[in-house]
């Protein structure tokens, strides 16, 4: 549950990003202008593909799988919580190498960013912690 | 395993987040659409734009400079040769000087830099922002943090900061960016500065003296096909 509320959160924040990005919202709430640098660099997006479209996609995925895995007939069932232990895995490392990027190359942080990498940390914990749990259960 | 009510109250709670969210979302976006200038944006999807032009429309030779705001040779020609091209060529009627973005990849600071030069364009100071951009080039690209630099660059010219500020957070020019970067490669632009004098394309941070012998090489040819 708590893993689905943050993945929701994450979609809605990656969501705001990437309307930014293709023009769609007219400012971003940043303030200091870190926020656009970050944006407006060619690292903002790979291979033509903008990077928050990247988060709407993964935590779509991540989102669906938490639904799923608490629904009665697949409570007990382990593959969900694998699968969201993989999703959330390369979240994380997709994080690190976008934070990395922001601190060692672009040098600006974009609040909304970091935001991300803690969402997706906090959610890779969590999983964790019901994969444990199912272990211990089982 | 959660009973139907706390089922139920869970739902209620992702709902309640995704409105929440969404809100937000239409909150900012009406914010940041009240702040900007009236404008279409973004800028340059599906417009024809021909560059930023400077000099007289009915000069004898076109000059076409692709540049990027980060590479060392564009500031070189921009510091050395541009100023007495401006002066004896641009400013006499001879050359019309058309200048075309292509921010590299690879250059972190470009593609704000550009930026940068287009809101300072939309008040009809595009140029002075290029000169400021090319003659401090040494000090932003080792900023950590250029972007307040354009800021003090667009305070310099006398732009509306107001204005100078929307345009920057839109970011509204970032697709006519990547198409003018996507133009340059398909006209097969390789490299920064890349000049087509009348039709003649040559690259470099060419000195004034063999800058000027392309143009009266354009010149001349364009003289003899128009007699």
């Amino acid at each position: 549950m708590v893993s689905a509320a943050l993945a929701l959160v994450g979609l809605l924040l990656s969501m705001y990003l990437w309307l930014y990005k293709i023009g769609a919202l007219g400012a971003l709430a940043c303030g200091d202008g870190a926020c656009e640098q970050v944006q407006l660099s060619p690292y903002a997006q790979i291979l033509g593909v903008p990077v928050a479209l990247l988060g709407v996609v993964g935590y779509s995925a991540i989102f669906m799988i938490a639904l799923l895995g608490i629904q009665p007939r697949l409570v007990g069932a382990r593959w969900p919580t694998d699968v969201l232990l993989v999703l959330a895995a390369g979240g994380v490392a997709f994080s690190a190498y976008l934070t990395y990027l922001e601190a060692a190359v672009i040098h600006a942080w974009c609040r909304w960013c970091i935001g991300s990498a803690a969402i997706i940390v906090a959610l890779f914990g969590v999983v964790i912690a019901g994969r444990v749990r199912w272990r211990v259960s089982s | 395993m959660a009973g139907p009510q706390q089922m139920k109250r869970f739902y209620l709670g992702l709902g309640a987040i995704a409105v929440v969210g969404v809100g937000l979302i239409f909150i900012a976006r009406a914010r940041g659409n009240a702040g900007s200038i009236p404008t279409d944006a973004p800028v340059g999807v599906g417009a024809a734009f021909e560059g930023h032009i400077m000099g007289s429309d009915s000069a004898p030779v076109t000059v076409v400079e692709y540049a990027d705001f980060e590479c060392p040779a564009c500031a070189q020609f921009a510091v050395l040769t541009a100023p007495d091209v401006r002066q004896r060529l641009i400013a006499t009627g001879q050359v019309r000087w058309v200048f075309r973005d292509f921010p590299l990849d690879g250059h972190p600071f470009s593609m704000p830099a550009h930026h940068a030069a287009q809101c300072a364009g939309e008040q009809d100071k595009f140029f002075e922002m290029h000169d400021q951009l090319y003659f401090n080039q040494g000090r932003w690209v080792v900023d950590r943090r250029p972007q307040s630099r354009f800021r003090d660059y667009a305070k310099a010219i006398g732009l509306d900061m107001k204005r100078y500020d929307d345009c920057m957070s839109s970011g509204r020019y970032l697709p006519r960016l990547a198409r003018e970067r996507e133009d340059a490669i398909a006209a097969g632009v390789s490299q920064t500065p890349t000049f087509d004098i009348g039709g003649q394309r040559v690259s470099g941070a060419l000195m004034y003296d063999n800058f000027r012998k392309y143009v009266d090489q354009a010149a001349a040819a364009a003289a003899a096909k128009s007699q």
